[in-house]
């Protein structure tokens, strides 16, 4: 590939592989599966005129390749208020990423809808919280391939052979104790959002091992989790003791290391974590509300839908707008049942193949943010120049029905 | 010229430019404009300075890896740094600056060097940097 007889976009991809290889010092290369591309939720010249230059000199990619988020919801974006220059540069380059062969799944959460790599294989993905996901849950191996080693490792099949695709790497390094925490606590996704907010704050890079956590649990709460600890901290595996397939036990887990430290994280530190993920206070006015960050799945459908029945007949606020966030295939399967139009009659606004930290969705003069999610509320305040309410899902439309921000009480001691 | 220093080349080149130094570690994504170059990082050192065609000293990369995508585009705008040295292997912005070569054929010259070395630096001083990656600085007024 290198010497360009397969073509320029080969010569091209390849060329970036091998001199990265170098420059981490890498001495192989490895196949790889699969591969989910982040790049194409870029929105600038140079991102466009990449995969322009790759796709026009003939590249496709060699493994199953799933496709992250898109600059704008690609049916919606006029009625969204996306500015037409905008609009048209963003479907421009998701035409080219279709061009190069990847599935146009336009999800953050590829792993509830469409991929779903094998344990032990290495793959190449992009988006950090999908990477995690990949590592943690599937026990599928693959280091956080930033913007364009995505493409340039689908392209090519090959990544240098380094980091969590190896054995030795994959070793936890820091251990850590959920202990004391009541069992209620953890039938919010929010809560376990929270864990993953602190996992992040406290291990930074590092390779957890955690340790007390219900063994039954959901995808949706090993999302949020990941999503939080990927957003806080730059975690791209954390091994969930009995979860995590290559962690049936500690000693799986640390791979025969010893742990550089060991960490407890009781009801008191899991509470002062959800307070300080918000900025706004009980009370205060909420003009904007996000779920789906990462995507809703369709169970976290059926959550708002048991939410918004309870409330019965009770509205959107015309002060607020309320944003649910998800993928094509998942406002499919809600659509099927009936979800769509109930959450639409009851005020909400859904966009799907994107997010309010990609496309322009959120009114520039919004102030206060409620949300669900520990990614959102980390992300929000810089990205967004808004205050954070994180709550339940529950608080989050209670918010959107009452314009403020709404608290209900949790048992957090066990 | 004095040599001040012989850095470990991730990404080689030559380059020459006022020196600007920084304390803190940065992340270009959401740190640095890709249009004009300039540090927007309000809780950054050096926010408000511009990097485009200086010799960047920072300890070391954070954050997203979006940040090789900015400096691609900062290539593109013609507003990239001339040089980055750093403490720690930046395998990010080393990404950044090979693809701009790619796309561009124009790369950043990435280079680590040791603690002491990066001390003796001094902000505001002209280098001049080798394709083997010898830093040093050009006399009084170049």
């Amino acid at each position: 590939m290198l010497s360009g007889e397969s073509g320029e976009a080969d010569r091209f991809a390849m060329s970036v592989i091998t001199r990265m290889a170098n420059a981490v010092g890498a001495s192989s290369l490895i196949s790889i599966e699969q591969a989910h591309l982040d790049a194409c939720a870029l929105m600038s010249d140079s991102s466009l005129e990449f995969i322009q230059h790759i796709v026009e000199n003939g590249g496709r990619v060699r493994v199953p390749t799933t496709l992250n988020m898109v600059s704008l919801d690609l049916d919606a974006w006029r009625t969204l208020g996306v500015p037409e220059d905008f609009g048209e540069k963003a479907t421009r380059i998701a035409e080219a990423y279709k061009k190069l062969g990847a599935v146009p799944t336009w999800t953050c959460a590829p792993y509830q809808v469409f991929a779903s790599p094998r344990f032990g294989q290495q793959i190449a993905w992009g988006e950090s919280n999908a990477v995690a996901y990949a590592n943690s849950v599937l026990g599928a191996r693959t280091n956080r391939y930033g913007d364009y080693m995505d493409v340039c490792a689908a392209i090519t099949g090959r990544v240098p052979y380094c980091g969590l695709h190896r054995d030795a790497e994959r070793a936890a390094t820091d251990f850590v104790i959920v202990e004391g925490v009541n069992e209620s606590v953890w039938s919010h996704t929010a809560s376990w959002a929270t864990l993953g907010h602190l996992l992040g704050q406290e291990i930074g890079s590092g390779v957890p091992a955690v340790d007390g956590l219900p063994r039954a649990v959901e995808s949706d709460q090993l999302k949020a989790l990941l999503a939080a600890a990927a957003s806080s901290g730059a975690i791209a595996l954390c091994h969930l003791i009995g979860i995590t397939p290559e962690a049936r036990s500690l000693e799986q887990a640390f791979r025969g290391k010893r742990p550089t430290r060991t960490i407890r994280i009781g009801p008191e530190e899991l509470r002062v974590c959800w307070e300080d993920l918000s900025s706004a206070s009980e009370g205060a006015p909420v003009d904007t509300v996000i779920l789906g960050c990462p995507h809703s799945s369709y169970h976290e459908f059926a959550e708002m839908i048991r939410c918004v029945d309870d409330m019965g007949g009770a509205r959107v606020s015309d002060r607020v707008r309320l944003l649910i966030i998800s993928n094509a295939p998942m406002v499919a399967l809600a659509r099927r049942s009936g979800w769509i139009e109930k959450l639409q009659a009851f005020g909400a606004t859904l966009v799907h193949d994107t997010c309010p930290f990609h496309s322009p969705i959120v009114r520039s003069d919004a102030s206060t943010v409620a949300t669900d999610s520990g990614k959102c509320a980390y992300y929000a305040p810089g990205e967004l120049g808004v205050h954070v309410a994180f709550g339940t899902t529950r608080e989050c439309l209670l918010a959107a029905v009452r314009g403020k921000v709404i608290r209900e009480e949790i048992r957090w001691n066990a | 010229m004095e040599r001040i220093a012989k850095a470990h080349v991730v990404v080689g080149g030559t380059a020459e430019g006022p020196l600007v130094k920084s304390t803190c570690p940065i992340s270009f994504w959401g740190g640095v404009d890709p249009q004009s170059g300039s540090i927007i990082d309000r809780r950054h050192d050096r926010c408000g300075d511009t990097i485009a065609g200086c010799v960047f000293a920072f300890p070391e990369e954070k954050g997203s890896s979006t940040a090789s995508a900015v400096l691609v585009e900062l290539i593109r705008n013609g507003q990239a740094p001339a040089a980055i040295i750093t403490r720690e292997m930046p395998a990010i912005l080393a990404l950044g600056s090979i693809i701009g070569d790619e796309l561009y054929c124009t790369s950043v010259p990435i280079l680590v060097i040791d603690p002491a070395s990066y001390d003796s630096l001094a902000d505001g001083s002209r280098l001049r940097i080798s394709e083997r990656g010898e830093i040093r600085l050009v006399g009084n007024g170049g």
